[in-house]
């Protein structure tokens, strides 16, 4: 049943998804209203989705692995939600509605993975590994969507032709949305490893280094900590941070796919 | 003819007549009142602005109201000088143009919203006074539906046409909120002057004033209640600006990249805007090129002005085009108001007859069951009803076209109906 409520939330997102991209090139409060108002409605399905997914898994835990992908457009959904509530703008839909439409997309479609659960391993810690990295995927997410605004914003600054992208926030309102939710998600990046490692101690004995997926996610974490670091002494923005958050994001990417491949990481059962 | 409209506009009279025309606040109620009770007037409202004064009336019965004669004699004016400069408006025209005055397609600056607010405070105003009650209302209240339509379907109101206003505007592209952002004027000049004004209007806290004089500078601070820099110390104390405002005569560029890209370590690479207004230009185009730096020199202003006014111009086209219809529409809904009397006294007309044939009939049907009671009410109804249904779907259909009047009158005198539209026009708002 979960995945009906997934696929009407998917359908809204649709709706929200098009008017968002028809609205792009017109000025038209009304499109706007109805994307967000799609978007609502979709978060509201969204939520009983993955609410009735807790319930039929009998355990968060296993339902935040069984739904990862919808878990984590909802959680991208909410900070968007939270960034238009704060700053009003819709802006960063440009390139959150169509990740979440993807995000959703796949977890309607696909077949449900199974957790290759080993004896032993510590559920509490899984569980705020999980959604610990999850909130800073989506934090993150929404940073590396304004860092690119932030490129967009500025070239049209500079080339001196405002075109249809002239709505888009102020340059310093996008680097204060982009470092804010930078800020946000680092800590609950590093906290999510942490926990991550914590349970693969109590299931190997040790981190296994050579893991793909922990690889990439170390790799990921590394480019994330440069950015706050030069931003902290240097103030980097604009071209230098935008293709530090997209090393990021790419890295981010691969370790998502990386279940796919990891040894540890194993969703689908072999 | 019911809408009349005339008056006087910033095109049409010089300002040493309009200023004649020109009712202050304090007594428009009043002549409100009196301009009500006018032979010939049943509504009326006056809009008096510093760009027009204008009075709009829905007049008797149609029959028309003489407005330059209220004119004349309110103001005691000689007619023969003030009729050159009068324009006047009946019906559609008058609908039209108090639409286009409402969306501020009729103003001097088009586009500037004030005078939506000046119309509405006029309208508040004379229905206080009583002075507006029925068609005006609603002519008036659609007059600010149509404005609200124009300004939020097309951009006619959206974009700044001063050099200034650009300025402002493009400062609001980069930092957003300027509440508190740092101003640095480097030399003096009218045009340099007035955009510091318009940037610490938008709430730019500070300003910096350097000049190759240190006089002037710190005369022109003294204005700004600003800090005074001298001229050696510019580049050094300049990374504490985030807006900067150039216009010295100097012969060649004063601030070259390297300077900005000293500007932009000092300050932790935050942006910086170049207003660059001086010819020969004070900044070096190349520093456009470093990431955070923004440069505008006097061209691209214009240009972003130029643009302006065109992407007004069409926009305007647009709410031209709303206006029209909205026209049409409201045009439309009068006209099948005017229907309406001619369709109540319609079915009365034949009520009364059909009551009237019963009652004779009566004396010789004898006493009747309930049953033959209904049976002849429902025969006797059904006859008027069948009569009436092609005349009364004519008059609607009629209404909504040019020949209103000519079918209404028609339906008239085949029926010989005398109406008392006077009476009933005021209750009728379907």
């Amino acid at each position: 049943m979960s995945i009906f409520w997934l696929r009407v939330a998917l359908a809204l997102y649709g709706v929200g998804l098009l008017y968002a991209l028809v609205a792009l090139t017109r000025t038209s409060d009304l499109l706007n209203r109805i994307a967000l108002h799609a978007a609502y409605l979709g978060m509201v399905f969204h939520l009983v989705s993955l609410t009735e997914g807790v319930v039929f898994t009998g355990h968060i835990t296993f339902a935040m692995v069984h739904n990862s992908e919808s878990l984590l457009a909802f959680l991208i959904m909410s900070v968007f939600m939270i960034t238009y509530l704060i700053y009003k703008t819709t802006s960063p839909g440009i390139i959150v509605f169509p990740l979440v439409f993807l995000l959703t997309f796949m977890a309607a479609t696909r077949q449900q993975p199974f957790l290759n659960l080993t004896p032993g391993m510590r559920k509490g810690w899984l569980g705020a590994h999980i959604a610990l990295i999850f909130i800073g995927y989506a934090a993150l997410v929404l940073s590396f969507c304004a860092s690119l605004l932030y490129l967009i914003q500025q070239r049209s600054l500079k080339t001196k032709r405002p075109g249809i992208l002239s709505r888009l926030p102020a340059l310093e309102e996008i680097d204060q949305i982009g470092h804010r939710s930078l800020l946000l998600g680092f800590p609950f990046m590093t906290l999510g490893l942490i926990a991550g490692s914590v349970v693969a101690e109590s299931v190997y004995g040790r981190v296994d280094l050579q893991d793909p997926k922990i690889l990439l996610s170390l790799l990921m974490w590394a480019v994330y900590l440069v950015m706050v670091y030069t931003r902290w002494i240097a103030g980097w923005r604009g071209r230098k941070a935008a293709v530090l958050a997209s090393v990021a994001f790419a890295a981010a990417v691969v370790a998502w796919a990386a279940n796919y491949f990891s040894t540890i990481h194993r969703f689908v059962a072999s | 003819m019911r809408f009349q409209l005339i008056g006087v506009n910033h095109k049409t009279a010089p300002v040493e007549v309009r200023e004649r025309l020109a009712i202050p606040e304090s007594r428009l109620p009043e002549a409100c009142k009196k301009l009500a009770e006018h032979p010939g007037i049943d509504e009326a409202m006056i809009l008096s602005t510093c760009n027009r004064v204008e009075i709009l009336a829905n007049t008797k019965n149609g029959a028309g109201a003489d407005l330059r004669g209220f004119i004349q004699s309110y103001f005691q004016l000689d007619g023969t000088e003030l009729n050159k400069h009068l324009y006047e408006y009946n019906e559609r025209e008058a609908v039209r143009h108090l639409f286009r005055v409402a969306a501020s397609l009729d103003s001097m600056v088009v586009g500037e919203p004030q005078i939506l607010g000046q119309v509405k405070e006029a309208y508040a105003t004379a229905r206080a006074v009583g002075a507006v009650r029925a068609q005006l209302d609603q002519l008036v209240t659609r007059a600010f539906a149509v404005a609200k339509r124009v300004r939020t379907e097309t951009a006619v109101g959206s974009s700044s046409v001063s050099i200034a206003s650009v300025a402002v505007e493009l400062a609001k592209k980069i930092f957003g909120n300027l509440h508190g952002k740092q101003v640095y004027l480097v030399g003096a000049g009218k045009m340099s002057e007035l955009a510091a004004r318009h940037l610490m209007a938008h709430g730019c806290a500070s300003i910096f004033v350097a000049n190759r004089t240190y006089d002037r500078a710190v005369s022109l601070a003294y204005k700004f209640q600003g800090q005074a820099i001298h001229f050696e110390d510019l580049h050094n104390t300049c990374d504490r600006a985030d807006i900067v405002i150039t216009s010295t005569g100097a012969p060649r560029a004063i601030f070259r990249p390297e300077h900005g890209e000293l500007f932009l370590s000092r300050r932790k690479n935050r942006p910086m805007f170049f207003i660059d207004i001086a010819v020969p230009r004070d900044v070096d185009p190349a520093m456009n090129k470093l990431d955070g730096i923004f440069v505008y020199d006097i061209d691209d202003l214009q240009q972003a002005v130029a643009s302006h006014v065109a992407d007004r111009r069409k926009e305007a086209e647009r709410a031209e085009a709303i206006v029209a219809t909205e026209v049409e529409r409201f045009h439309a809904r009068i006209q099948t108001l005017d229907v309406v009397p001619t369709i109540v006294s319609l079915q009365d007309h034949l009520e009364t007859i059909r009551q009237a044939e019963i009652d004779r009939v009566r004396g010789r049907l004898g006493p009747l069951s309930p049953d033959q009671e209904i049976a002849i009410e429902a025969l006797t109804r059904g006859i008027v009803n069948k009569i009436m249904h092609t005349p009364i779907s004519t008059l609607k259909t009629a209404a909504r076209e040019a020949e209103a009047t000519t079918v209404i009158d028609l339906v008239k005198r085949l029926f010989n109906l005398q109406e008392k539209r006077a009476a009933k026009s005021g209750g009728e708002n379907s």
